[in-house]
Order: C-alpha cells, then sequence, then structure tokens
C-alpha cells in the first residue's frame, strides 16, 4: 500500500453516513438510504433477483508440492457482485482461474473439492464448453489483432444459434456483436467504423472491448481479473459502473487488490489470506464489521 | 502477523493430480482433422529423417572400407575395386579450410561494421541487403560469376595457364574463395545475432574507461561472442560442405588432386581436384555413373562430416548464452541457421 | 576501415549482378522476348551453339528457353504450395501439440534434414525414388501414351517435385514455428479463455499474427528451390522438355529440367562464347527472378502490418 495514501476504511468511515442497509435478496426493491461518498451504491437499484450459478465447495489447488487454495467454499450469484480481496500471493487469482478451468493449461496442478455451475461439476463438462459459459477478463487488455467487430465476434462462431442452427447467420452474429458493444458501453464510442483495428482503441476502450467480447458469447459467469489495475483513473470509472450495471444479467466475480474498488462495487467479499478464505460476508459486513482480526488487518493496511 | 496455523492437507484419497486433457475427441470434425493431420505430418517428418539416415547408413556401412579411405582414387575400367576416395575426402576438408578462413574475418569484420558503426546508415541497409542477396542467390550463379573473376588473365596466379594463354581459372584457391561468400551470410548473423544480445554495460564500462570503439570491440566484444562466431563458422562449414554446383564448376570433376607448379603450399591452391560431393555426383548415374557402391560410400563419409558438424552446433548453442524469455515453446527453438539478416 | 571492408563487399555484390547482366544482353538482344517462348527443342539448340554450327534458318544465339522456364515455374510452384500446407501442419505440431519429448527429437530432425547435402537428395532421389517410381507408378499404359514424344523413366516432375519440397521443408517450418512461438501468451491465452479450443486458436489468433512471417519463409524457400541446381540435375530428367499440362497426370511423370539445372549441366560450355552468353542470360534470369521476389515479400510485409501484426 502507498504510504501517502490514507487507509481506505478509515477514510470512507469518516465520510460515510452510519446507516447503510445492506444489500437485501429477493423483494426488497428499496434504495438504501443515500450517502454522500457512497454515490455508487446509492444510485443503483438492489437486483431484483438473486440466483446462484457456481459453487466452489470444498476446494483445494496445488502448484507442485505447495498448496495454493486450501478448503474454499464460495457461492457465486447472478444479480450481484462478488469481490475476492487479498494480498498477494493470497491464492485468490488462482481459484479465479480455476473457476473456467484455466488452471489447466499449467502442467502440475492438483486440485480436491468441487466446483459447480447450475449443479454440473464443472470438470465433467468439456473444458470449451465451460469457457463459453464463464467468460474471462484479463488484467493486461488483450484484443486480438482484428478489426473491432471481428474481436467481439470471435467467439460468437461457436456457440450454434437460434432456433439450432449449426452456424450463425451474418445478421445474427451483427446483432449480437451490437448487442454485446451496448452492454460493455462501448457501442457510442466505435460505432462509426468497426472495421478499425482494435489496436488502435485507448487502454480504457480495449478493456471494455475485451468485456464486450466476454459478453457477446452470452456467459453466466463473467470472471474479471483486476481488470482496472492497467487502466487510469477516469477509465476505472467508467468499468465500475459497467460492472455494476452487468450484475443483473451475469454473475461477476472480481479479483482486486485495490479495496476502495472492492468497496464501491462488490456486494459481496471474500477475504482470502495465504490460500485460506478468511472471511466471506456482504462488503458492508466485511469492511465495517470484520469478523477476524486478519480481515481487520489487511483492511487497516498492517499489511498488503 | 502472527503465525497462525494453516490448515491440513485434504482428505487423502480425493485429489485428482493430473489436470485432464482437453478432449480432443469433442472437438468439430473439421477441427479433429487438422489436429491428426498436423501429428501425421510431425511424425512423418521424424520417419522420412530416420529413414534417410538410415538408408545412407546401410548402404554406406556395406560399402565403406577403411581401405577406401586411405587410397587415393585409381582409374581403372573395374572402379569398384580399384582405388579410394582419399583425394575427395582431403578435397573437401582443403576447400572447407579456405572458405572458412576467409569468410570469418570478413564476416566477423562486417557484423561489427553493421552492429557497432552503421554510418552512414544508408551504406548500412545496402549492405543488409547485398547480404541477404548473396544469401538467397543460386550458388550456380555465384560459381559463374567465380569463374567470370578468376578466368581473367591478372589473376592467373591463382591457377594455372593453358599453353594459348587462357587462363584455366578453376583451382583450389578459386573454388575456396567463392565458398567463402556462400558461407558470409551465416557467419555475419551469426555473429550479429551475438553482438545484439550482449548488454550495453558492457560497452558502457568499456568507453567509461577511455577505450576507443575499436578496442572495445576487439578486446571486450569479440571474445564475448566467440561461441556465436563458433557457430556461423560451424554453419558455414556445413553450407560450404554440402555444395556441389561451385566444386564442379570451379574444380572440374577430376579424381585425383593434381597440383600446379612446385611450390608446397600454393600449388595445392593453385590445384585442381575432387571433394566429396562432386565425387559422388561423378559417380552416381548422372554423372560417370560406373561405382553406385563408391558414391553411397563417399556419401555416407558425407553425411557423417555433415552430421557431426549439427551436433557441434547444437552443443554450442544449448552451452551458450541464456534463452531469451519468451516461453516455453520458445526456449525449445533456436533456428539460428535460418540464413536471414536484420 | 571496416566501413571499406563493407564497400568491398558492396561493390562485389554489385559487380556480380551487372557483370552477369552484361555478360547476358547478348543472347536477350538476339533474341527478343521470343528467348522466354517455345520454339524447338532446347538441348539440340545448346547443341548447335556447343558446335558452332547454327541451326538452318536461324542466327547461331537462336534459343527458345520456354521449355526450362516451364520446368522451373512447375517444380517450384509445386514444391512451394505443397511446403507451404506441411510446414504450416508441421509448424503448429511443434508449437502447438507436441508433446515435449516430441519437440526434443524435431528440433534436430529439422535442423537434419535442411543440412542435408543436395547431392545426397539426389543419390537418393535417382536411386531409390526414381526407381520405386519408374517400376510402380508408371504404368506400361501410361508409358505408351506418350512413347511418341518421350521416354518416361522415374526422372521426372514428381521425383524432383517431392525431394525439392523435403529440402525446402525445413525453413519453412523453423520460421513458421518461430513466428508461432513469438505470438503474445495474453492472446493464446484470452482465446482459450473464450472457450476456442486449440485448434482454433492457433488458426484464428496465432496463423494470423504470424502471416508476416510465412511470407518472408516462403520468399526464402522460393528462392533455394529456384536456386537448386544439383539435385534436380540428378533427379528430374536432364532433358529440355516441356510437361504438356494436357497429358493430364502423365504430366507429372514427364521430365523437366528447370533452370538452373540447365546452367549446372552445361557449365563446360561456358568456354565457348555464344552458348555462354546464353548461359549467363539464364543466370540473369535467375537473379531477377530472386530479385523480384524479395520485392513481392516487402510488399505483402507492408499489407499485413495493417492490423498492428508485428512482422
Amino acid at each position: 500500500m502507498d504510504p501517502m495514501m490514507p487507509p481506505p476504511v478509515r477514510r470512507i468511515a469518516v465520510d460515510r453516513d452510519p446507516y447503510v442497509a445492506p444489500a437485501q435478496p429477493a423483494g426488497n426493491g428499496h434504495a438504501p438510504a443515500a450517502a454522500p461518498s457512497t454515490r455508487l451504491r446509492a444510485a443503483r437499484p438492489i437486483a431484483a433477483q438473486v440466483r446462484e450459478r457456481m459453487r466452489i465447495e470444498s476446494l483445494w489447488l496445488a502448484y507442485g508440492e505447495n498448496w495454493v487454495v486450501r478448503d474454499v467454499s464460495l457461492p457465486v450469484r447472478q444479480g450481484e457482485v462478488l469481490a475476492m480481496i487479498g494480498a498477494s500471493g493470497s491464492g485468490k487469482t488462482t481459484l479465479l482461474r480455476s473457476l473456467n478451468r484455466l488452471t489447466e493449461i499449467t502442467t502440475g496442478a492438483a486440485r480436491s473439492g468441487r466446483i459447480t455451475l447450475d449443479g454440473t461439476d464443472i470438470h465433467e463438462l468439456e473444458v470449451n464448453e465451460l469457457r463459453r459459459h464463464v467468460t474471462m477478463v484479463f488484467q493486461q487488455p488483450n484484443p486480438f489483432p482484428m478489426s473491432i467487430f471481428d474481436n467481439v465476434a470471435y467467439a460468437l462462431a461457436e456457440r450454434p444459434g437460434r432456433g439450432g442452427r449449426r452456424r450463425r447467420r451474418s445478421a445474427e452474429i451483427e446483432r449480437a456483436v451490437t448487442d454485446a458493444l451496448h452492454r460493455a458501453g462501448l457501442y457510442d464510442e466505435v460505432a462509426g467504423d468497426l472495421d478499425r483495428s482494435a489496436l488502435r482503441l485507448s487502454g480504457g476502450q480495449q478493456q471494455r472491448l475485451c468485456i464486450a467480447r466476454a459478453l457477446a458469447a452470452e456467459p453466466e459467469v463473467l470472471l474479471l481479473d483486476e481488470p482496472c489495475s492497467a487502466l487510469d483513473p477516469i477509465s476505472t470509472a467508467t468499468i465500475e459502473e459497467l460492472i455494476v450495471s452487468l450484475r443483473e444479467s451475469v454473475a461477476i466475480v472480481i479479483v482486486t487488490h485495490n479495496l476502495q474498488q472492492a468497496f464501491r462495487v462488490a456486494d459481496h467479499v471474500a477475504f482470502m489470506h495465504l490460500g485460506e478464505l478468511v472471511e466471506y460476508g456482504t462488503s458492508e459486513q466485511v469492511f465495517d464489521r470484520p469478523a477476524m482480526q486478519r480481515t481487520r488487518d489487511y483492511i487497516s493496511g498492517a499489511f498488503g | 502477523m502472527a503465525a497462525t496455523e494453516l490448515a491440513p492437507a485434504p482428505p487423502s484419497g480425493s485429489v485428482i493430480a493430473r489436470a485432464p486433457r482437453e478432449r480432443t475427441s469433442a472437438w468439430p470434425l473439421i477441427d479433429r482433422i487438422g489436429y491428426y493431420m498436423c501429428w501425421a505430418v510431425g511424425i512423418g517428418l521424424c520417419l522420412i529423417a530416420l529413414a534417410i539416415v538410415l538408408f545412407m547408413f546401410v548402404k554406406g556401412i556395406s560399402y565403406l572400407r577403411p581401405s577406401l579411405l586411405l587410397h587415393s582414387p585409381a582409374p581403372s575400367v573395374v572402379q569398384s575395386q580399384s582405388g579410394g576416395f582419399l583425394d575427395p575426402i582431403e578435397g573437401t576438408l582443403l576447400v572447407a579450410a579456405i572458405g572458412t578462413v576467409l569468410a570469418a574475418p570478413l564476416g566477423v569484420a562486417i557484423a561489427a561494421w553493421l552492429s557497432e558503426y552503421r554510418r552512414p546508415a544508408w551504406l548500412a541497409r545496402a549492405v543488409e541487403s547485398a547480404i541477404e542477396i548473396i544469401s538467397g542467390a543460386p550458388s550456380v550463379v555465384l560459381a559463374l560469376f567465380g569463374l567470370l573473376i578468376f578466368a581473367q588473365s591478372f589473376l592467373g596466379f591463382l591457377s594455372q595457364r593453358a599453353a594459348t594463354g587462357a587462363v584455366y581459372g578453376r583451382s583450389f584457391f578459386a573454388a575456396g574463395a567463392v565458398m567463402s561468400v556462400l558461407a558470409l551470410p551465416l557467419i555475419v548473423s551469426s555473429a550479429r545475432e551475438g553482438f545484439a544480445q550482449l548488454p550495453d554495460r558492457l560497452r558502457e564500462a568499456s568507453y567509461a574507461l577511455g577505450r576507443t570503439r575499436a578496442t572495445t570491440i576487439r578486446r571486450v566484444l569479440l571474445p564475448a561472442i566467440r561461441p556465436d562466431i563458433a557457430t556461423g563458422t560451424a554453419l558455414g562449414m556445413g553450407r560450404i560442405v554440402g555444395d556441389t554446383a561451385i566444386i564442379t564448376i570451379l574444380l572440374g570433376a577430376g579424381l585425383t588432386i593434381q597440383p600446379v607448379g612446385h611450390t608446397p603450399v600454393s600449388s595445392l591452391l593453385r590445384g585442381t581436384g575432387p571433394t566429396l560431393t562432386s565425387y559422388v555426383y561423378e559417380n552416381s548415374p548422372a554423372g560417370e555413373g560406373l561405382a553406385p557402391q563408391k558414391a553411397y560410400a563417399a556419401a555416407f563419409v558425407l553425411l557423417l562430416i555433415v552430421l557431426a558438424l549439427n551436433a557441434f552446433v547444437t552443443w554450442l548453442t544449448n552451452r551458450g548464452a541464456q534463452p531469451r524469455e519468451r516461453g516455453r515453446a520458445y526456449r525449445l527453438l533456436r533456428f539460428e541457421w535460418i540464413p536471414w539478416t536484420r | 576501415m571496416l566501413g571499406a571492408l563493407a564497400v568491398a563487399v558492396l561493390v562485389l555484390i554489385g559487380a556480380m549482378l551487372v557483370t552477369v547482366l552484361i555478360k547476358a544482353w547478348p543472347s536477350f538482344s538476339h533474341n527478343g522476348l521470343s528467348w522466354f517462348g517455345p520454339g524447338g527443342d532446347v538441348d539440340t539448340q545448346i547443341r548447335a551453339m556447343a558446335e558452332s554450327k547454327p541451326l538452318p534458318g536461324h542466327s547461331l544465339y537462336y534459343f527458345r528457353g520456354w521449355p526450362l522456364i516451364w520446368g522451373t515455374l512447375l517444380t517450384t510452384v509445386l514444391a512451394v504450395l505443397i511446403a507451404l500446407v506441411v510446414s504450416m501442419l508441421a509448424a503448429i505440431f511443434l508449437t502447438e501439440f507436441a508433446p515435449p519429448a516430441v519437440r526434443r527429437v524435431l528440433d534436430p530432425v529439422i535442423r537434419l534434414l535442411a543440412g542435408v547435402p543436395s547431392v545426397i537428395y539426389g543419390l537418393i532421389g535417382i536411386l531409390v525414388i526414381a526407381r520405386y517410381i519408374d517400376n510402380h507408378w508408371i504404368s506400361n499404359a501410361r508409358r505408351a501414351s506418350v512413347n511418341y514424344v518421350v521416354q518416361l523413366n522415374g526422372n521426372d516432375v514428381m521425383t524432383a517435385t517431392l525431394i525439392l519440397t523435403l529440402m525446402i521443408l525445413p525453413i519453412m517450418v523453423a520460421i513458421t514455428a518461430s513466428a508461432l512461438a513469438s505470438v503474445p501468451g495474453a492472446w493464446r491465452e484470452g482465446s482459450l479463455a473464450l472457450g476456442v479450443n486449440r485448434w482454433r486458436t492457433v488458426w484464428r489468433v496465432s496463423l494470423r499474427t504470424a502471416r508476416p512471417a510465412i511470407a518472408a519463409a516462403t520468399v526464402l524457400a522460393t528462392a533455394r528451390a529456384l536456386g537448386e541446381a544439383v539435385m534436380l540435375a540428378m533427379v528430374s530428367g536432364g532433358r529440355g522438355f516441356a510437361p504438356n499440362l494436357l497429358d493430364g497426370v502423365t504430366a507429372l511423370f514427364e521430365p523437366v529440367r528447370p533452370l538452373a539445372a540447365t546452367i549446372f549441366q552445361n557449365h563446360e560450355g561456358l568456354t565457348i562464347p555464344v552458348l555462354a552468353h546464353t548461359i549467363y542470360a539464364m543466370a540473369a534470369v535467375l537473379l531477377v527472378s530472386a530479385g523480384m521476389l524479395s520485392f513481392a515479400a516487402w510488399f505483402a510485409k507492408q499489407r499485413f502490418n495493417r492490423y498492428g501484426i508485428r512482422a
């Protein structure tokens, strides 16, 4: 943590209104009481419906001799944003990558436990099938060296079109691309020329393009691996708003080492340390009333 | 942070150590066909190479006798009984030596100039283009050009003169000289790779001590890139040893080494003779075709020389500089022998 | 001083180009553009020049090189096309699908194939491949069908193309594999994370990025194929014959003799002035083709730079 920057929660604690209604699942249509600094929170309505998409049960992961993830159990729900926070090496990125089996690219990974998607063990699904349902956006924007349109349409060829056709027709693809670009909030900026090379976009636009690309396949779960760490603050704010707006249609899991970001966007927070899930709860619980001493220490900046 | 007890290992028996490999059987048919074709090509190449080596080995061993290596070719009606190919071996070594001795210093010098000086810039680009042109030029054309040069009368001392005063133009030196042009691009590109990989702090340290650029190159940089120079020279030698066109055009098709004149070294350089490649060519059905067994035996010896040079290059590159960090696959692929320059 | 050496090399190369062109000029000037056209048997024309007995009705310089050019085109284009496909598959195998043990074997294998001298390829070609094709693939009916024009033995387009492909494969595989391995891992990982399988990832992302390198590899391979003289002289048939495509598949079994091989086989004729000019003309054609190839490669690279693909 930057010694010049004050620890996050204390600053927020000073500014915020003491009462914030916790995010309630189904049935609650009220917005929480507004507080000036929690503008992001107040502006968004509670998701109408929260349903569980993925469940991690007693997951252990190892690379070589070390267990990198130890006995973690978490639910991933559509309608909310799950943030995983923790210091470097806490296993949060590994856990994220295991959700779409990206850990299998490295050899020598061992695991124990279960991860299910809509009830099915993901290791029984065909891996590419899984990755169309659970897509990922990486830390560094990585648009392919193609046009914007081709980038977003990239994964579309894999999924059969409506009505069971094997190949999608180009009108369908075009509609899907524009939909995805709208959802990612990028359409207005690039609508003029979708055949432009994607590499010419700015960093924030590229990352939104990657999000659009991930959304084009209409996944159930969207994984974000520190998506804003390479971006400037304005792009970061845009993407955070985007994340919050997407949570109703897609379950979102975001890994971040930026505690302020976690506070801004997350509904549930999982704090990991040395591979263990130390604390899991709503973001108010974890940031304001952390149950574990380790969580308190981390949030107050005693270690990072 | 007080040390806390971490959870113990997971229940035994539940650990799955090997990640399931991506099931290619689940891929669409077109992709699967591509996958199997890749495998077929990969294994096929290995098999073809194996077949070539085995075939040459079997044929070569069956016809190779130690006496063949020690005797000179003797013209005779029954070729299969008479003489060996000592002369062609000597010829190959001689041409390789001349070619390398001429090419290595020149190549290293050019590489040093291209890496360290590069002024004027248009000249550097022109030289790079020229080297690329040479590396792409057919060896027959180079041989023709060489013949043209060496047939000039003022260069008659490098070969022999016929009674009419016409310069023969063919000699070991002529062949070696043109061979050096052949090996030049390989040495230049290897040396340039070497120079490029040297960290700048090496040069800065030397300049900071007040040394000139020339001294720096001579005493600091050149010793540092010795492995690259060795690699380039070995690659160049491999190319020289394997070439037939230049030999046939610039050395004729004799059977034995014929020195010209009587002074010890220069008579050899001015003389003509066979090399393994021209010997194989002459004895194959495309040449005189009288002794295919000799052709096989000589070809086998030639192949052994090339394999030895290859192994030497592999050993050099494996024990040399650190592989650049570019990913798992790249570390296993080091194709420095590609004849292209930057 | 080093600069002077560099200039010396430059002068040498320039002199080579200029000299070859100058020496070639008489042959071109006497024949004009028909030098490249068809018109009689090339071997007869060469023999006429060698014996200084001009053919009736023609000058001593008379030469119609079409059969040689056609032979060069046929073998080179076929070999490069086949090698392109095979080398892409081999490079993909090397970088993506090969288990590490196989990769460790393939690397020296490719170096070996590149290092085998062309005379050994020619030897194997003449004594093994050509004989095999002669015995098993050329039926008597085929032989009879072209008997009035040419005798078929195993030395033909097919043998020449097969071995030529094998000779140019290593260069293409090496360059393509090197380019594939240099594709940024982020693109590959990003594609896999979108649920695209490894084959399609390679095809749609990596190969696309490697297109400039593949173009460069093709140019290098074509230059190599153009310049191959010895192996082709041994294996392709030794007759300046232009295979007739109208013969269908049999055309593949007809003899050819590409330009470089012709130069090689007639090199003794360099002492005879008229023949020397003709030979230099052939060399000039080869050099100019190699030059045009380089230009085409440079042009292709410019086009591929459009999407920010690194060349």
